[in-house]
């Protein structure tokens, strides 16, 4: 390869790769990309490989980071089927007869869950892995490697100085190359090198010049400097230091895919419920005990972990007077639970913040609410025990719910009721409603309906809504706890004995979520370390001068210093040179 | 525990002189701006520096050999060494070398940051004592968010500023701050009250902290990039000979370079942080909720916001994209943390409500 060769090839490479900086994939490998990118080919193969190459390029996963940013923008401005209030998206279409459906059949109501959304993100995961990985195994080879040979002309680096000492250049590079070790640098002594030999070696060695898209800069000056120096070999200590910035790089974002891995383990080996709870009763973790259970596909419902426990009381304080009047200040569900059946039961109080974990599962509190005890007697004289849950209303105090009495003689027995915690009368149209959500003053409004409850029609049909289309009401009145009321025409009475309350739990088994957690804290460790830790080359040159004196040359080079302060660095290093290769004196 | 009413009072009267103050600092730094100085340039070498993106570091006079900087030729080099040399040393040399003219300035310059120190021990005032007047963390709504936020800003400036040359930044950051303090007093305000059980949990801490942190260093870098736009808008038509209006706007700038290396300073470190902010949301939902993401409007936009800052760590060192475009890319970022700030919060109903407005 003759010199005019090397310059070409490096000018036409660095600019090249300036394009795709933070890869420094092998100048080889990269020309055949930008070959196999600007020509698809005929061949099925050649545009396989055109389409990888397309897809893992920085480039792309970019635009695809970006598009999955784009793509979430819908899902956090129209109402989703799994945010925290589903009931939002009939609002929706109730609002928009028109639109609604279009949005939906786009998927725009449930966007995270959206085939679009899969595909972008696992387009993504690919772009990631096809990146990331081969230039994983690129930077450990290069972490092997040396520091490269001295460039020709040290005063041409970015940053240089030179001062003559009264020590030999053995001496001084000794010296150097003790200091710059004990500071660690990863430093070697290269004696007696012909700098040019050497640096033919350089260019041909493909490893160096992988590991030296950092500092391409160089190879310009080298290269044009040649002429002002004499060939004769020459002695240098060559020293780098900051590998971890790319480590760092790389751990960033291997991590990321590693998050992607936790998260495909939980929707695959993790399940999620929620369970309503009345005080005094029980649940056990079998899939009957359940409200709703959505199980990933691999889990055996059969073998859900064997906890059980008994929600003894439900307690919540709110903030009373002030502007924050009725504002909940906290809640606690205090159970006794049992890691499996058999065990002997232990206490334990669930809160917002504080979930019950027993074997990979954890059990949050996520709702509460009364559940007004009634005793209901029919007609025929057969009493019912009801102790029916409550909804709460967003945006009041107040919690609906009904009571269903299918087995009720002579008719089918329904009713709606909502129970007011501290009822009071409205002092616009003297309407019983709740004026807070602590139980100070409880009262029940009820609806009695007698009729068909429609449960033999064969369509499904809510606990908390009663269909009044074949009952017809026969009673409206408020009760306290105690009152009872008589029905009209013999139909019974409705008793309202008092209230429980009740919590509602979700129920999580998430075994991808130590994966994510390890994955998200290398993913911050990474980034520190990417973004703090600056690649750096330093090169100490000592030889005889022509007046025979010792020169001594230093200089740097870094590329990947975005914020600036190298030159600091630099000075920093000069001054610590200096005091162990101390300038001679009419030097200053 | 009962509100402290007294020290309630005592937080928004604090606040109120913290205003002041800082309005006062932002005439201060808009004076200095306008009639001082200006902040040297390389005026000789701004020419090439228009078409020739700054592929290497500033040459800040390291070299005690006069070395050159890459790529160009030893005429222009020298001066482009000068005047960098120059940049560095402008606010020590500009005290010998200056002319009578430029004292009042110069004067209301340091007097703008005396009154920015001012203005921050009164907003930190106000933000310890509205904190022990509710015994707890001051940021549970967005008023006190707001004003955590400003802190926040204020405070990186001032470290910036003990850490380089940034009083420039004076200008575009004070404006800003001024206005979302009166925006936090005549809008977003409430009184002082206890908070919600979802928010009682050391996480508060962990995670509203760290969202206030980044946040306010992420507005630090984007008066460093507005000013870069400006700057650079100025450079580029200077460089292609056309006349520029409001010249003196980007007079008053430092170099570009300065300009794009103090946004991205900003920008490197309060990316981890946000990242961090965002991974502690994730766990304390995690406890609190049962799921660690749940796409929740709030936690969709800081991902939103994650991902064009990501964006522009990597536009940044790319080549053909750094400068304007990834400058562009970094107002994008903050457009989404403005968003989810005022839009997120206001309008849009999540499970992050706690705006209290």
């Amino acid at each position: 390869m003759s010199d005019t060769h090397v310059d070409i090839d490096e000018d036409a490479l660095s600019a090249e790769v300036s394009k795709l900086d933070t890869i420094p994939e092998s100048p080889d490998e990269y020309g055949t990309r930008q070959r196999a990118r600007r020509t698809p080919g005929g061949s099925a193969m050649s545009v396989l490989r055109w389409a990888w190459y397309s897809l893992t390029s920085m480039r792309t996963a970019l635009i695809l980071l970006f598009l999955l940013a784009l793509a979430s923008v819908p899902g956090s401005i129209l109402p989703q089927r799994g945010g925290s209030d589903p009931l939002r998206v009939s609002d929706y279409y109730a609002k928009h007869p028109t639109l609604a459906p279009i949005l939906d059949h786009l998927g725009l109501f449930n966007v995270f869950g959206s085939a679009w959304f899969a595909a972008i993100y696992l387009l993504l995961f690919i772009s990631l892995a096809g990146c990331v990985l081969p230039r994983s195994r690129r930077h450990l080879r290069a972490m092997r490697l040396r520091p490269p040979a001295a460039p020709r002309n040290i005063s041409r680096l970015p940053v240089s100085t030179s001062w003559h000492t009264d020590q030999s250049p053995d001496d001084a590079l000794g010296r150097a190359h003790e200091l710059l070790r004990r500071k660690h640098f990863r430093a070697d002594r290269a004696d007696n090198v012909d700098s040019r030999a050497d640096r033919a070696d350089n260019v041909d060695s493909r490893a160096d010049r992988a590991d030296n898209v950092d500092f391409r800069a160089d190879r310009a000056d080298t290269v044009d400097s040649r002429a002002d120096r004499g060939t004769g070999p020459t002695s240098s200590v060559n020293a780098e230091k900051g590998h971890l910035r790319e480590t760092g790089n790389l751990l960033f974002h291997v991590s990321l895919l590693v998050v992607l891995v936790g998260i495909a383990l939980t929707s695959v080996f993790g399940f999620t419920g929620s369970a309503l709870v009345k005080e005094h009763d029980g649940f056990t973790d079998t899939t009957i005990d359940y409200d709703s259970f959505s199980p990933g596909r691999f889990v055996n419902i059969d073998k859900l972990p064997p906890f059980s426990f008994t929600l003894n009381k439900f307690e919540a304080t709110y903030q009373r007077g002030g502007p924050a009047n009725g504002d909940a200040n906290s809640f606690a569900a205090n159970v006794s639970w049992q890691p499996s059946l058999g065990a002997p039961p232990r206490d334990y109080t669930i809160e917002v913040n504080h979930p019950l974990s027993t074997q990979g599962t954890n059990v949050y509190l996520a709702n509460h609410g009364y559940a007004p005890h009634f005793i209901v007697r029919d007609g025929s004289g057969h009493s019912f025990d009801e102790t029916v849950p409550f909804i709460p209303q967003p945006g009041t105090s107040q919690y609906d719910g009904v009571v269903k009495l299918p087995d009720a003689k002579p008719q089918q027995l329904g009713i709606t009721g909502i129970f007011l915690p501290t009822a009071s009368a409205n002092p616009v149209n003297g309407m019983p409603t709740s004026i807070f959500p602590a139980p100070d003053n409880p009262a029940v409004v009820i609806g009695v309906f007698s009729g068909d409850l429609g449960l033999n029609s064969g369509l499904p049909q809510s606990v908390y809504a009663l269909d009044t289309a074949k009952m017809s009401r026969i009673a409206t009145t408020t009760l306290r706890p105690g009152d009872t009321l008589t029905l009209p025409n013999g139909a019974g009475t409705v008793t309202f004995v008092g209230y429980d309350q009740w919590a509602a739990f979700n129920i999580t088994h998430d075994p991808g979520k130590p994966v994510v957690f390890g994955a998200v804290c290398a993913t911050v460790l990474g980034l520190v370390m990417s973004l703090a830790i600056r690649r750096r080359r330093l090169w100490v040159r000592a030889s005889r001068d022509d007046s025979g004196r010792t020169l001594v040359e230093v200089g740097g080079l870094t590329r990947t210093d975005a914020s600036g302060g190298f030159e600091d660095e630099f000075k920093r290093l000069v001054t610590a040179l200096q005091s162990v290769v101390p300038p001679t004196a009419q030097d200053g | 525990m009962p509100v402290d009413v007294g020290l309630a009072r005592l937080s928004n009267d604090l606040i109120a002189g913290g205003i002041v103050a800082y309005s006062v600092a932002f005439l201060g730094f808009a004076l200095d701006a306008a009639f001082g100085e200006g902040f040297d340039k390389k005026a000789s070498a701004s020419a090439e520096q228009a078409v020739v993106p700054a592929q290497v570091p500033a040459l800040v006079g390291a070299s005690t050999a006069g070395s050159l900087p890459e790529g160009s030729t030893s005429a222009d080099a020298t001066g482009a060494a000068a005047g960098a040399g120059a940049a560095d040393g402008a606010g020590a040399r500009g005290a010998s070398t200056s002319s009578d003219k430029y004292k009042l300035p110069r004067r209301s310059g340091l007097f703008a940051v005396v009154c920015t120190v001012i203005g921050w021990l009164l907003e930190g005032g106000a933000i310890l004592s509205r904190g022990l007047s509710v015994h707890r963390l001051p940021w549970g709504n967005m008023y006190e968010f707001t004003l955590a936020l400003t802190f926040a800003s204020v405070t990186a400036f001032l470290v910036l500023m003990t850490r380089q040359r940034a009083r420039f930044l004076g200008v575009f950051l004070m404006a800003p701050v001024v206005l979302a303090l009166g925006l936090a007093v005549l809008v977003l305000y409430v009184p002082a009250a206890p908070l919600m059980p979802a928010l009682h949990s050391y996480w508060l801490a962990i995670h509203v902290t760290a969202a206030i942190v980044a946040s306010g260093v992420f507005i630090v870098g984007t008066a460093a990039t507005v000013m870069f736009l400006i700057a650079d808008r100025y450079a580029l038509a200077a460089a292609a000979g056309k006349p520029v209006r409001f010249t003196g706007l980007a007079r008053m700038m430092p170099d570009r370079d300065v300009l794009d290396r103090t946004a991205y300073r900003a920008y490197a470190f309060a990316f981890p942080i946000w990242t961090f902010a965002v991974i502690a949301g994730a766990i304390w939902a995690e406890y609190a909720w049962g799921h660690y993401w749940q796409w929740d409007p709030k936690e969709t936009w800081a991902f939103i916001t994650w991902v064009v800052y990501a964006g522009y760590l990597h536009a940044r060192a790319t080549a053909g994209w750094r400068g304007r475009k990834a400058a562009y890319v970094a107002m994008l970022g903050f457009a989404t943390i403005l968003f989810n700030f005022f839009v997120v919060n206001i309008f849009i109903s999540g499970m992050h409500s706690y705006a209290g407005v």
